[in-house]
Parts: structure tokens; sequence; C-alpha cells
């Protein structure tokens, strides 16, 4: 009798509150609204997947500004108090640190989904479009954000975004200005990205996530694509309506559970990567004047830096100036210029190809990013000594030269034994590629990457250094040698 | 029968108000929007903000040799902390032969390491390298280093500094 009086007296104040927030009317056009049953699909779990990231974010976020000093000179030292001081600072960096990497992850697995699956077209443009400035404030989030770890990185990774944005004509000054808060690099700068990354742009993803959200739902799931039923502005509406009567279902209860599992697996994936990984950093203190510093982004903004380093240097303002532009621009237009037709991809082979160049030269490109060879190994010409199958068996005057190689920083750009920089080509076999003039001429004047030394080699060490370097070929293989001149006797 | 004047009469009374009231509020928005737009952009200037900086005596820094000096942000805040600590490469040649180059790479601003044996600055970032006299020798960079205007007097070394050097506003 308890339980039922119990049961009655809860049903009518859920009944208090329903008829003041309307909620059950709520319900059914959000939570309950109508999707097509094919949308249960594991490939539809990626938009919500985005959004519990978000939220994830939020919530740790909110933890650690309880912590976190947004101040130049103590940003820093708050990052190591929540590394080592602060109870489960630690993990709490570490679960917004991977919460930050996952979200860009789902978030880019999201668009490239509603990219194949033709979601974007008649009527649901609009919907992409929100996306779009969806996507572009989470890679303003996640530039911000490695900012807020205020280490070397985040310095100089300014002192990049500054120097981009200087490259603009005319407009160019103001702008690093206003990026930097004031003439250079200081305290305004950290507050001004700090503001940005916590009020401006989370003020601006929350907004837009409701429109996008509003207009899923005013539009409805997109149905699962299938070929041969292409989109026509004119009968789309009554296509859908007929889907939605033949197999519509309420998207709670009956289509949430796959999202929810992976909603599940997602959460326990980005706690299980903070537990195992830690947080990152931050790396070393942010003063300019430690200037053994190597600064590196994150891992998302990677293919950028590897391209900064292969862009050749004239045509480098010009397509940080228009590349970015135009990108941007076909991306909002994706919906105009494919607004009908296919919407299944294996009727679009454009889409699936542009997909798989893209991603392709983004993965190519950070992986390149990872270990950087157009970067000189600063310390390589005093850590790596000269392995010792190269100085077994030479006269003096090679071994002279060979000093030569460590002493004039050769190696921070050439490997010798698989260890040294690699700039430049391994000077294992260099003899095999350059004759003795070609060599002298190389070290001299440069070219391509490398600079002339003929300013910094007296003519004794050029001829030591070239005797060396004409000693490397593999036992047995011929050095290099000018056709044009005859082959002298004793030479092998 | 005085309705219909009436009638008018409370429109364009109500007319009257509501235009008073967009009017009285688009008057405070601007009020409002002027200080908030003139402190958000208060970091723009029209001119060029530098100051001179002293590296300390000339003869600190030895003949035919480039070192590493710092100095402090002439515009720094209370709270800059480590961030005001502005190095720069120092190069004399002779006498009062000087010259002072910007930390920044001219590629995209990595702070360049000088490597006195080989007389070669090299940006950690991309790869690019630099002569001893700052001219570009190879990589992205697409000119020289920034070079800090300089004189000397009373045998102290000043530079003319504060500004973040880029392409389109080198110190």
């Amino acid at each position: 009798m308890d339980g039922l009086r119990l049961r009655s007296r809860l049903q009518s104040i859920a009944v208090w509150f329903d008829e003041r927030l309307h909620l059950t009317r709520l319900f059914e056009s959000t939570a309950g609204h109508t999707v097509p049953a094919n949308a249960g699909s594991w490939f539809y779990v990626f938009g919500s997947g985005t959004l519990l990231c978000f939220v994830i974010q939020i919530l740790t976020g909110i933890c650690l500004a309880f912590v976190y000093v947004p101040s130049a000179n103590e940003a820093w030292t708050s990052l190591e108090y929540l590394n080592y001081v602060q109870p489960l600072g630690w993990y709490l960096r570490a679960v917004h640190f991977w919460g930050s990497n996952f979200m860009v992850a789902i978030m880019t697995l999201h668009m490239i989904q509603v990219f194949l699956f033709g979601a974007f077209k008649y009527p649901r443009e609009l919907t992409w479009i929100t996306g779009c400035v969806l996507f572009l404030c989470t890679l303003g989030m996640a530039f911000t954000g490695q900012v807020m770890r205020f280490d070397q990185d985040a310095y100089w990774g300014l002192g990049i975004g500054a120097a981009i944005a200087g490259r603009a004509p005319f407009i160019g000054p103001q702008i690093v200005d206003l990026m930097l808060g004031g003439p250079i690099i200081a305290a305004e700068t950290l507050s001004r990205f700090f503001t940005l990354h916590v009020f401006v742009i989370p003020g601006l993803i929350i907004a837009m996530v409701a429109v996008h959200l509003r207009l899923v739902l005013a539009a409805g799931i997109s149905e699962y694509p299938e070929p041969g039923k292409p989109v026509r502005k004119e009968t789309y509406r009554e296509e859908y309506e007929a889907i939605l009567k033949q197999q519509g279902v309420p998207f709670f209860p009956k289509a949430i559970d796959k999202d929810l599992v992976f909603a599940g697996g997602l959460m326990l994936a980005i706690l299980g990567c903070a537990a195992f990984f830690g947080p990152a950093g931050p790396n070393g203190i942010p003063d300019p004047s430690i200037i053994d510093t190597v600064p590196r982004p994150d891992f998302y903004f990677l293919a950028l830096f590897s391209l900064f380093a292969l862009l050749p240097p004239y045509l480098e303002t010009f397509l940080i100036l228009t590349g970015p532009v135009v990108a941007i621009l076909v991306l909002f237009a994706v919906p105009f210029l494919s607004n009908t037709g296919e919407k299944s991809a294996r009727r679009r082979p454009m889409a699936v190809v542009s997909v798989i160049l893209i991603m392709l030269t983004i993965v190519v490109l950070a992986y390149l990013g990872t270990y950087s060879p157009w970067s000189p190994e600063m310390d390589a010409w005093s850590g790596a000594p000269t392995p010792p199958e190269f100085v077994k068996g030479r006269t003096p005057l090679q071994l002279q030269g060979a000093l030569v190689v460590q002493n004039k920083q050769c190696r921070n750009c050439h490997s010798l034994g698989d260890e040294g920089g690699l700039r430049g080509p391994a000077l294992d076999d260099v003899a095999t590629r350059l004759t003795r003039d070609q060599l002298i001429r190389q070290v001299l004047q440069g070219g391509g990457n490398m600079p002339a030394y003929s300013n910094n080699l007296s003519p004794a060490e050029v001829t030591a250094l070239v005797a060396f370097l004409e000693t490397l070929h593999p036992a047995g293989q011929l050095p290099a040698r000018d056709s044009a001149k005859p082959a002298r006797p004793g030479e092998n | 029968m005085p309705e219909p004047s009436q009638h008018s009469r409370e429109l364009s009374r109500r007319k009257f108000l509501f235009a008073v009231g967009v009017g009285l509020n688009a008057v405070a928005g601007v009020l409002l929007a002027i200080p908030l737009v003139g402190y958000v952009f208060s970091s723009l200037r029209s001119k060029t903000q530098q100051a001179w900086i002293s590296l300390g005596p000339l003869d600190s820094f030895p003949e035919r040799q480039t070192r590493l000096a710092t100095y402090q942000n002439p515009f720094r805040t209370p709270w800059d902390g480590p961030t005001a600590n502005v190095p720069c490469w120092v190069r004399r040649l002779t006498g009062d032969q000087v010259q002072v180059f910007a930390i920044n790479c001219t590629h995209l601003g990595c702070p360049v390491r000088w490597f006195p044996e080989s007389g070669l600055f090299m940006c950690p970032c991309h790869g690019g390298v630099y002569y001893e006299d700052g001219a570009r020798a190879s990589g992205p960079p697409p000119r020289g280093l920034y070079q800090y205007e300089h004189r000397i007097t009373d045998g102290q070394l000043w530079v003319r500094g504060g500004e973040l050097p880029t392409l389109s506003q080198a110190v």
C-alpha cells in the first residue's frame, strides 16, 4: 500500500512539473523525435560522441580553473602545482588533454561520415554550415588550449601564430597587436587567450550547438543512404515523411542504443588514456631567453607544422593567406556544390577520392611532423661521435677531416651510421655520389638546403674534410668518378 | 464622435514612445559599445611602440664574437614573469661595429641558435639557417635575420626594441 502511495505521489509531482515545463511535449520533439530505423547505425554515433567530449571538456575545464592561474608569471607554476600537489590534479589535466585529442578526432570522423553519407544535401545545408563553424571553433579551442599549457611550446607557438598573422598585407601589424594584446608576447597575451578559451569560444560553441541541434531536429536525422535514390528538391520531403511513416522509431528509446554504447566506450577510452598516459607537460618554463628549445605543437597541428617546413619560401606568404581562406570557403560551399543527387558514397566516387586524398595528406604530414626531418639535430655535432667504422684505417689527414665533420656541426644535418640529422643526405656513401671536385664545390658553395661554408673553413680544413669524405663509400663499391677524366692508376 | 481621432492619437503616442525607446537604446548601445570596443582594441596603436634599451657595456661583448644578450621588455606588466626576458644576439666585429639580431627566425618566429664553430644560426622549427652576418643561408626563411637599430653611448650598447618582429614590421 505504501509503495503505491509513494508512486502516485511521485507521479503527481512529475505531473506538476510537466504542467509548467511542458516536458512531455518537449520530449516528443527532442529526445523522442522520430528517426528512420535504418539511421540506428554505428556510423551515426560520432555526432553525439563529439558533444560528449565537449561536455567532458567543460566539466574538467571548470575543475582546472579552480586552481590554474592565467597569469604569465604564475601559469607554469600553477600547472606544476596541479601536476604534483593538487590531489588528482594530474588526472584532471590528463582527462582534459585526452578529451581534447579525442574531441578533434571524433569531430573529424563525424564530419567525414556526414560528408560521405551525403547528409549535408537538401534540406540540411545549414546543418553542415553550422557544423563547419563548430569545426573552426573547435580548432580555435585546440589552439588557445595549447597556449593555456603555458610553457616554451606555448610561448613560441604564440610567436609562430603572430608571425603568420604578421604576413597579412596592410593590416598585418594590427592583427599581431590584437592577437598579442600588445607589441610583444607578454601577460596580456595569455590573458587574452584565456578569455578566448574559457568565455568567448565556448559561448560561441554552445550557441552554435544549440542551432546545430535545432536544425538536426527540424530536418530529421538523414536516412541511411541507398544507391539509386538521389535527392530531388521537389520530392525529398515527401519521401522522407514516407520513410518516417514506414520505419520511424522514437530516437529514445529505440535508436539510442549504439550512441549510448559508443558514448560509454568513448568516456572509458578518455579516462583510460588519461590514467595510462597522464597529462601533457608542461615542458620548460616560458622564458624566451632559454633558447635551447625545440617548440612543437600538439598532434592536431602537426600537419600544419610540416607544411610550413616544406612550403617553398617564395610561395609561402601567398599560400598562408589564401590557402586557409579557399579551403574554408570550399568547406562551407560543399552543400551547394553538391546540393542534390546521390547520397550514397558508392555513387559518389569523387567524394570518396577527396576524403582519401585529404586524410592521407594530413596523416602523412603529421607523421613527418612527429620526427621533423627538416630540423637540424642541434646537439648531434657534440652528442653523436663519429662511429668507429668510419675512423678505422684512415690516414691522419682523413682523421682531421672526420674532426671537421664533427666540429663544424655537419652532423646536425647529416647522419653517419644512422646517427645525426636528417635534413641532408646521409654521408655514409657520399663518395659514391660526388666526385672530389663536386665535394669541394658543395662544401664551399652549399646549394639547396645547405649553406656555403667557404667563410668558415680554411683551405686546410677543406682539404682534410674532402679527404675524409672521399673515403665514405661501402667497401668494394667504387667511389664516384668524373667520366671526363681518365682513371689514374692507383685510384680505386 | 471623437473616437477615431482619439484612436489615431493613441497610436501616435504609442508610436512616439516606441520611437523614443528605440532611439534611447540606440544611443545607450553606442555609449556602451565605445568603451567595450576601445578596451578590446586598445592594444592597436597607429605608431610602433619601441624604446631604447641598454644591453650593458660594449666591452662585455668580446670582439669577433656573437653573444646572447637578454633585456627586460620595456613595456612589461608587473605579472609578466619569465616572459619579460627577451633575448637577442649581439655580434661584435671590431671597435664600435656591432650587429644586434632579434632572436626570432624570419620564417615564423622560433628562436635561432648560434653555432660559433660553423658560423651559422640554425632554427629548430623548420630548418632555417643564417650566416654569421644575419644573411639567409638556406631553408624556409624569406629574408635575413631582423636587426635592431643600435647606438653606442658612453661605451654602453643601446638597442631600440620592445616589439615582436614580424615580416610586416621588422624591428
